[in-house]
């Protein structure tokens, strides 16, 4: 789980020990969906932080240990996804929107 | 200030794209998204380059506002509607800002970026040009702008409204999880403040609550809307949504912009400061 994942976002430059990453994709029908909105909710559900998917699809938070969930906004659909964090370790998320 | 008069929906925006008393202007942190599209006849304000002062810390003088909106052929008789990315929250700081300026005519889009987006209403990538004007700004309102004397002040007796994710208010994160973690400030919240998150003040589309759900949010966090208020969060971009939020939504008085926020909070010597999950005692400490 160290480091880059295949297909994952590079994370060169960034010292991965120090940072608990969440990352990943989002695809609809296996294409990358770039400017969908991954929003990042906490233990409770409360909102934490939101970002737009690249023109790849991808996307990244720097987070705390713990679960959370990813929820995923683009035209016509919502999509929520469960992660763990782990300081030190890049968590890789793979979300496929509904088509 | 009500709804009606602070905020437009993207139906409004439609509407009025070939309005020439219409302004739109997109801010941002980072205008990439605007160089990709955006809503047609839209400029872009950058928040660093365009909208804070190039050499102290601070918001722009009152004559490099006039210039910046005359260079960019705004004149007092226009309209200005500000969207942008980020749930509007650079958008909000640049309401803030005009506001700040005097500047009567400002108006946000309900939803920013995201809603339009959401909608999958036109987008394009023509960049209108606009010829220069005059524009004449007021002295700065200093009613909604919070210093750090102003904070320290407020502790124990105003209202202190800490707008971070839970994580950055407890101490746990020190900026929002889309951003490296590397600071310099010490982690916390000032002391006797509430937190309640910008985030519970719109919806997922990035839309604002309604009046009646946004009253209900603040108070029963147990914020005395007849008391004075401060709102601050990390660089004063999410509080300026709650900022606008509370005066200019609800029409609640004396609420001011803490634009110095965490950054600049959380490197002071001799503050208080307090750790956890509860608002504290003015003296602070470790929950």
């Amino acid at each position: 789980m160290c480091g880059a994942v295949a297909g994952g976002l590079s994370t060169e430059g960034i010292d991965v020990s120090k940072e608990t990453i969440i990352q990943g994709s989002v695809t609809q029908g296996g294409q990358p969906v770039g400017g969908a909105y991954v929003r990042l909710l906490d233990g409770s559900g409360e909102f934490t932080a939101e970002v737009p998917t690249s023109a790849t699809g991808q996307f990244r938070f720097f987070a705390a240990p713990g679960s959370w969930t990813l929820r995923t906004l683009a035209p016509g659909a919502t999509l929520d996804r469960p992660v763990v964090a782990t300081q030190g370790q890049v968590a890789e998320v793979a979300v496929e929107l509904p088509a | 200030m009500s709804r009606e008069s602070a905020l437009v929906t993207a139906d409004w925006v439609e509407e009025n794209l070939d309005n020439d008393n219409v302004v739109l202007i997109e801010v941002d942190e980072d205008t990439t998204a605007y160089d990709k599209n955006h809503i047609r006849n839209a400029i872009k304000f950058n928040w660093h380059t365009d909208l804070t002062e190039p050499v102290r810390h601070d918001v722009l003088t009152k004559d490099q506002f006039e210039a910046l909106l005359s260079a960019n052929g705004i004149s007092n008789d226009d309209t200005v509607v500000l969207y942008g990315g980020n749930n509007n929250w650079f958008a909000a700081y640049a309401y803030w800002e005009f506001k700040l300026y005097g500047v009567e005519n400002v108006k946000l889009l309900d939803g920013g970026r995201k809603k339009w987006e959401l909608d999958s209403r036109e987008l394009v990538t023509d960049v209108p040009t606009r010829q220069p004007a005059t524009f004449v700004a007021s002295e700065q309102d200093k009613s909604i702008h919070a210093l750090r004397d102003d904070v320290l002040a407020a502790i124990g007796s105003h209202n202190l409204v800490d707008v971070r994710s839970p994580d950055e208010y407890s101490g746990k994160l020190l900026a929002p999880a889309h951003l490296p973690q590397e600071q310099s400030q010490t982690a916390g919240h000032i002391p006797t403040a509430a937190n309640i998150p910008w985030s519970k003040a719109a919806n997922d589309d990035g839309t604002f609550r309604s009046d009646a759900e946004l009253k209900e949010l603040y108070e029963a966090e147990g914020v005395d809307l007849g008391k004075d208020t401060i709102a601050y969060c990390r660089i004063g971009e999410r509080s300026s949504h709650t900022w606008f939020v509370l005066q200019e939504i609800l029409g609640v008085e004396n609420v001011k912009n803490y634009d110095g926020s965490w950054t600049e909070y959380g490197s002071l010597i001799g503050v208080p400061v307090q750790l956890g999950a509860v608002a504290g005692s003015p003296a602070g400490g470790q929950a």
